[in-house]
């Protein structure tokens, strides 16, 4: 086991494309570690040059102590599971799972001891003696995690392992993957573009844009306060709402008169933009203590919530998140009240967290 | 705006489509469409029809006025003139030599170039990949024809003119072309992730290609290759300017050869037509199902 170590990561293709234009990552031994982002953000590039797959153009990688820069992937002591599980076609599961190790040139005892063991460990048994044609789309990514698991490598690179899962296979994986991090205490880098994987996966999450890191916290801190524009739009569904602010009086005010306590050491003559959760908000009956007029212009009825969207000061985006048995009417004034404590403030021009 | 997270997720499992019923039509409508195939057929198939006829009728009835379709005295003197001429063998099974030599050397040449070739351009990021796989197929947009002068005289310069060879490498580089766009398509579809833990676990990424990817890839390699083959094995422009002795021509400009002078063996003609397209028919009937499958392997998203 190992924490990996990526220091100023720089990826050119020969046509000229930026995929990762300056990435450092500090990964602990033993973590969970998530690299979210749209596609396109570099994500999987920074992982297969973590892998060996990819040459970065400059930059170092270090796995443990080692600095693997010039190690083909399969010196680098590390297994990787794929979003097309990529199990060998014309293998049944039992070789399948073998195939790593018997080229490793281990003894044959050995090796069955380990596929048996790592069979066991992701409930394969009636599986091994099946080709992957034969398994279920689920089936074959236990079979990659299982064929991950035998070579106990020094850390497990997982790129987007359950994309081509239906949802409730993987809710289930999720779960799956989680404990047997924790078993086994090994060092996984993990790369989705899914937040809620993410943030119910990982110990730390770094959230990549354009090549580059926005920022990398605990899944509450990156939930709490994003430490950009981008990822305030990006964590959480619905979204942060994003209201324009000033100064006054000693507290934040916005158009439609939403009163706000600013967070200490705010810069005065910028443009500002205040990051509110949807659940720090609350829709009330029109002139309700400490409300704000506001307009419902549509709502969603998702069961266990509801997601009303209200016009809130020319600002027709505002979404709020309210219980099922608080009922308003589209088009329906109301109040808008915020119940939530000091909010993250953005600066409009840098789009970066200020206070 | 929040990004999609779920873009990416299938939506629910395919469910089992089974063909709708024939909508309107039943038996009016089945009639006339045997009857317009049935059609179809007979004007398709009957040069070929009438070109195995000839040659195995005997030579009077050949020029028998009005044609005979049914009553005729079968012989396969054709046949064996086309193999056999007086002191050995004839000239004609010399140019058949010919054609398998080329055709075969020229497919094999073609698939070992671009095989790895469709490969290299499927998997890496080449500098201007787009606008090289353009270039090489604009080689393909213009016919032969267009290009046989000055590959003539080039071949002058160099000693290639009337040699096997010099068939052999005008052929390898118009099938090169081909080889590589139809591969590429069929290497596209096979996911980089097998090379990818391939090399995770331990080979070397030409290994990976080898071991794992061209396996996968036999199907489209036979698909492609017959297409080439049949290239080579008709191809009548190269090969009618560039070779003129007997020992080096192939089977189609000496079929074309027969006709002409004073009188036309039509017999001959037949049979010489009917040996050359067997081969082809032959080759194309065994990987059928390979061609299918390489015609409609590229059209299915994996």
């Amino acid at each position: 086991m190992a924490g990996i170590e990526v220091t100023a990561l720089h990826k050119r293709y020969p046509d000229g494309t930026v995929a990762v234009d300056h990435v450092d990552l500090s990964i602990g031994d033993g973590e969970l570690f998530v690299m979210l982002g749209p596609s396109g953000c570099g994500k999987t590039t920074t992982l297969r040059a973590i892998a060996g797959l990819e040459r970065q153009t400059t930059g170092d990688i270090r796995i443990g102590d080692t600095l693997v820069n010039d190690l083909p992937p399969a010196e680098r002591d590390i297994a990787m599971v794929f979003q097309f599980y990529a199990l060998y076609p014309h293998l049944r599961t039992r070789d399948n799972l073998a195939f790593p190790l018997r080229a490793e040139g281990l003894p044959k005892a050995e090796v069955r001891e380990r596929v048996d063991e790592a069979a066991r460990l992701m409930r394969l048994g009636p599986l091994l003696d099946r080709r992957p044609r034969r398994l279920s789309g689920g089936e074959q990514q236990r079979v990659a995690l299982a064929r991950a698991l035998v070579r106990r490598p020094r850390a497990f690179l997982m790129d987007e392992p359950l994309t081509n899962l239906d949802a409730e296979l993987r809710a289930d994986m999720r779960t799956e993957i989680k404990h047997l991090q924790g078993e086994l205490g090994t060092t996984m880098v993990y790369v989705t573009h899914d937040q809620v994987e993410a943030m119910s996966l990982g110990h730390r999450i770094a959230i990549l844009n354009k090549g580059r890191v926005e920022q990398i916290g605990t899944p509450l801190e990156v939930y709490d306060r994003p430490a950009s524009l981008f990822c305030a739009a990006f964590i959480g569904s619905p979204p942060m709402n994003l209201i324009e602010v000033e100064v006054a009086d000693g507290k934040l005010r916005s158009k439609g008169g939403l009163v706000l306590t600013p967070p200490p050491g705010l810069p005065r003559d910028r443009c500002l933009v205040a990051g509110v959760r949807p659940e720090a908000l609350e829709v009330t009956e029109p002139g309700a203590e400490r409300s704000v007029p506001a307009r419902v212009v549509s709502a969603e009825w998702l069961g266990d919530e509801i997601i009303y969207v209200v016009d809130h000061g020319g600002q027709r985006d505002v979404r709020v998140r309210m219980p099922p048995t608080v009922r308003f009417a589209a088009d329906a004034p109301v109040g808008l009240r915020h119940t939530g404590g000091t909010p993250a403030v953005y600066d409009v021009s840098t789009e970066e967290l200020v206070a | 705006m929040a990004v999609s997270v779920d873009e990416a997720v299938p939506t629910g499992p395919v469910r089992d489509h089974t063909p709708p019923a024939r909508r309107f039509g039943g038996r009016g409508r089945s009639v006339l469409e045997i009857a317009l195939l049935t059609v179809l057929a007979v004007v398709m198939l009957f040069p070929v029809l009438w070109m195995i006829e000839t040659s195995i009728k005997e030579n009077r009835d050949v020029y028998a006025i009005p044609a005979k379709f049914f009553d005729f005295t079968v012989t396969l003197d054709h046949f064996k003139d086309v193999f056999i001429a007086s002191g050995g063998r004839s000239a004609l099974s010399v140019s058949f030599l010919n054609s398998v030599v080329v055709a075969g050397v020229s497919t094999v040449l073609a698939t070992v170039l671009g095989v790895p070739a469709a490969w290299a351009y499927s998997r890496f990021a080449v500098k201007a990949k787009k606008d090289q796989l353009f270039f090489i197929l604009s080689t393909r947009f213009m016919p032969p024809v267009v290009v046989v002068i000055p590959i003539f005289l080039m071949y002058r310069q160099v000693g290639l003119i009337d040699t096997k060879l010099g068939l052999i490498l005008i052929y390898t580089a118009f099938n090169v072309p081909f080889t590589i766009w139809m591969m590429k398509g069929f290497v596209d579809e096979v996911p980089a992730e097998y090379e990818d833990a391939a090399m995770l676990d331990g080979y070397t990424r030409l290994q990976a290609f080898w071991r794992f990817t061209l396996p996968l890839l036999v199907p489209g390699i036979a698909a492609t290759a017959v297409f080439a083959l049949i290239f080579s094995w008709n191809e009548f422009v190269f090969a009618i300017f560039l070779t003129s002795s007997d020992d080096v021509r192939t089977a189609p400009p000496a079929i074309a050869g027969l006709i002409g002078g004073t009188t036309v063996d039509w017999g001959l003609v037949a049979a010489a037509s009917v040996v050359f397209a067997l081969p082809v028919l032959a080759f194309a009937y065994l990987v059928r199902k390979h061609l299918i499958a390489g015609v409609t392997l590229g059209a299915v998203r994996r």
